[in-house]
C-alpha cells in the first residue's frame, strides 16, 4: 500500500507536469515518467507482461516519436498559450469548453465507478489467476479474442502499406 | 571441498546467516538488497575498467600496434589513469543547453546499463531476479537507452549532437525489430521467457541450432550498443562525436560506463540465449564452475565484437538501415516462421525444450535461410557493381 501511494503520487505529479510544462520536450519527458510509474503499478498487481509492454511501446516507441517530432519542428518555449493574459471566460473557446465537459464527465464516471464498486471486481489475487504471465495472456488472446487480434493486425498492415505508398517517389514518365 | 563445489551459493548462505546473527529479518533483507544493488551498480564500472584495457590491446594488436603499455605492467592501470583524468576534468555545461535534461541524460543511460544485469543468470540460481518476462525485460530496458540518448542530443544545443540523436532514433528503432525477432525465436523454442529457464532448457547451445538467430542477434546488438561498424551515432568524421559531444568530465564518463556496461551485458545475454549460459563440463558436479564458464563465454563474445570493430569500416546510415530492413528482418522472420512450424511437428505435451529431431530440422532450416540470404546478397552486390561499372562485375 505504501509503495502504491508513492507511485500514484509520482504519477499524478507527472501528469500535472505534462499539462503545465511550458516546453513541449518537458511535457514528453513528464509523460514518460507517468508511463514508467504506471508500469511500476502494473508490476505491483503482478501484471509483469503488461508492464514490460508498457515500457517497450510507450517509452520505446511513442515517447521517442513525440520527442522526434518536437525536435524536428523545434522544441521552443510556448510563451503565450492561447492568450494567457486574457480573463478565464474569454479564453474558454468552444473546443476548450467541450474538452472541459468531457474531462469532467470522465472524472465523474471514474469516481462513480470507484464509489459504487464497479471498478473493483478484479480485486482478487491476480497472481493466482496467472494474469501477469505470458502464457495466460497468449491463451486468451489467440483463442477467445483471435478475431479482434487479427483485425487489429490487419489495421496495422493497412497503415504500413499506406505509409509505404505515400513515401514512394513519384514515377518518372 | 563440498563448500567449494557450490561456492557462491554457500557464500551467500553463510553471509546471510552471519548478519542474521545480530540483525532482525527485515534488516537482513535490507542489507542483502543493498549489497545486490551495489553489485549491480558496480558491474558496469568494473566492466568499463577491464574492457577498455582489453579493447585497446585487441584493437592495437589488430592494427599492428602494442596498445597501452606505460601505466603498470602491460598497461593494465591505463583505465584507472583515464578514470582519474575524467574525475579531475572541468565540468562544462554549454550555454543555451537545457540544464535539467542535460544533467539527467547521463544518469538515465547509466541506470539503464545497470538495470540489464538484474536478469543475467551467472549460474544455476545465481540470477538477480528470474522474472517471468526476462527476455522482454531486456528489450524494455534497452528502449530506455534510446530516450536517454535523445535527451542528451537535444539538450546539448549543438547541431552535431542533434544529428547524432536523429540517427539514434532511426538506427535503434530499426535494429530493435530483428533483435526482438531473434529473441522471440529462442523464446519460442524454449517455451519460456525466464532467463534462468532458457539456460536450463538449452541442451545444445542454440548457436549450433539457430545460427541465423545468433548472427541476427549479435549484429542487432552491436548496432543497439552503437559499436563499430554501426557507430553512426558517434561517427567522428561526420558528426564530431554525436550525441555526447558537449559532455565533459564525469558526465562524459557515465556515457563511457554505459557503453561498456551495455557491451558486457549484451555479451552476457548472447551467452545466455545462444551459448548455453553457465552450462559446461562438470557443472552438474560443481555448480561453482558455472559462473567461470559464463564469464569465459561472455569475454569470447566481446572479443568477437572487438574483432569486428577492428576489421570493418563504418557503414553509411542509409546502407545500414537498408541492411536491417531488407536483410535482417526478412531472415529472422523466416527463421521465426520455420521454428514455429518445426515445433508443431511431433510435439509432445509437457515438452520442455526441443527434441533432437526438432533441433536437426531447425538447423537445416537455418542453414537454408543463411544460404538464400547469402545468394540474394551476392546477386545484389553484383548488380550494384555492374550499375557502377566496377571491375569484377
Amino acid at each position: 500500500m505504501f509503495l502504491f501511494v508513492v507511485f500514484a503520487l509520482i504519477a499524478l505529479a507527472a501528469a500535472v507536469g505534462v499539462i503545465t510544462s511550458r516546453k513541449p520536450v518537458y511535457s514528453a519527458l513528464f509523460l514518460l515518467l507517468n508511463f514508467a510509474t504506471l508500469a511500476a503499478l502494473y508490476i505491483m498487481v503482478e501484471a509483469q507482461f503488461l508492464a514490460a509492454v508498457q515500457i517497450i511501446v510507450y517509452a520505446g516507441a511513442v515517447i521517442v516519436l513525440f520527442l522526434f517530432v518536437v525536435m524536428l519542428i523545434g522544441g521552443g518555449e510556448l510563451d503565450d498559450i492561447g492568450g494567457r493574459n486574457k480573463k478565464f471566460l474569454a479564453r474558454l473557446t468552444w473546443p476548450r469548453g467541450i474538452a472541459l465537459v468531457l474531462g469532467l464527465g470522465l472524472l465523474v464516471a471514474v469516481g462513480y465507478g470507484l464509489l459504487s464498486g464497479q471498478l473493483m471486481t478484479a480485486t482478487n489475487d491476480a497472481a493466482a489467476f496467472g494474469q501477469g504471465s505470458v502464457q495466460a495472456i497468449a491463451a486468451v488472446l489467440y483463442t477467445d479474442y483471435a478475431l479482434p487480434f487479427e483485425l487489429a493486425s490487419i489495421l496495422l498492415l493497412v497503415g504500413m502499406i499506406g505509409a509505404v505508398a505515400l513515401a514512394q517517389p513519384p514515377k518518372k514518365d | 571441498m563440498d563448500y567449494l563445489r557450490n561456492f557462491f551459493v554457500n557464500l551467500a548462505r553463510s553471509w546471510t546467516a552471519w548478519i542474521g546473527g545480530f540483525l532482525p529479518d527485515w534488516g537482513v533483507n535490507l542489507v542483502n538488497y543493498l549489497v545486490v544493488g551495489i553489485i549491480l551498480v558496480l558491474m558496469p564500472v568494473i566492466a568499463t575498467l577491464t574492457l577498455t584495457w582489453m579493447e585497446r590491446k585487441v584493437i592495437g594488436r589488430i592494427q599492428n600496434r602494442i596498445g597501452p603499455n606505460r601505466v603498470g605492467p602491460w598497461g593494465i592501470f591505463q583505465a584507472f589513469a583515464d578514470a582519474v583524468k575524467m574525475l579531475i576534468k572541468e565540468d562544462i555545461v554549454p550555454s543555451g543547453a537545457d540544464k535539467p535534461v542535460f544533467n539527467l541524460a547521463p544518469i538515465l543511460i547509466a541506470g539503464a546499463a545497470a538495470l540489464l544485469w538484474a536478469v543475467v543468470p551467472f549460474g544455476r540460481g545465481m540470477i538477480g531476479q528470474n522474472l517471468n518476462i526476462g527476455a522482454l525485460y531486456v528489450v524494455a530496458v534497452g528502449s530506455i537507452t534510446t530516450i536517454a540518448v535523445i535527451m542528451a542530443g537535444w539538450s546539448s544545443n549543438n547541431k552535431f549532437a542533434l544529428l547524432g540523436a536523429f540517427r539514434v532514433v532511426a538506427q535503434l528503432l530499426s535494429y530493435e525489430i530483428p533483435m526482438v525477432l531473434s529473441i522471440a525465436t529462442v523464446v519460442l523454442v524454449t517455451g519460456t521467457m525466464r532467463m534462468g529457464d532458457i539456460v536450463e532448457r538449452q541442451v545444445a547451445p542454440f548457436i549450433v541450432v539457430l545460427p541465423v538467430a545468433f548472427i541476427t542477434y549479435l549484429l542487432a546488438a552491436a548496432a543497439e550498443t552503437g559499436r563499430a561498424p554501426f557507430d553512426l551515432l558517434e561517427a567522428d568524421s561526420e558528426i564530431v562525436a554525436g550525441y555526447f559531444v558537449e559532455y565533459s568530465g564525469l558526465k562524459f564518463g557515465w556515457f563511457y560506463i554505459a557503453e561498456y556496461g551495455n557491451l558486457f551485458a549484451i555479451a552476457a545475454i548472447t551467452t545466455t540465449l545462444f551459448l548455453g549460459g553457465w552450462r559446461g563440463p562438470f557443472v552438474s558436479v560443481a555448480p561453482a564452475l558455472g559462473p567461470f564458464y559464463f564469464v569465459i563465454k561472455s569475454v569470447a563474445v566481446i572479443f568477437v565484437l572487438m574483432w569486428i570493430r577492428g576489421t570493418w569500416p563504418r557503414f553509411r546510415i542509409d546502407q545500414m538501415l537498408a541492411f536491417a530492413w531488407k536483410v535482417l528482418v526478412p531472415a529472422s522472420l523466416a527463421n521465426l516462421l520455420w521454428s514455429a512450424i518445426v515445433l508443431q511437428i511431433g510435439r509432445q505435451p509437457e515438452q520442455l525444450g526441443p527434441t533432437i529431431v526438432q533441433m536437426i530440422l531447425l538447423l537445416v532450416g537455418n542453414v537454408a535461410i543463411l544460404a538464400v540470404t547469402g545468394l540474394l546478397l551476392g546477386r545484389a552486390a553484383r548488380r550494384y557493381a555492374a550499375q557502377h561499372g566496377w571491375a569484377g562485375a
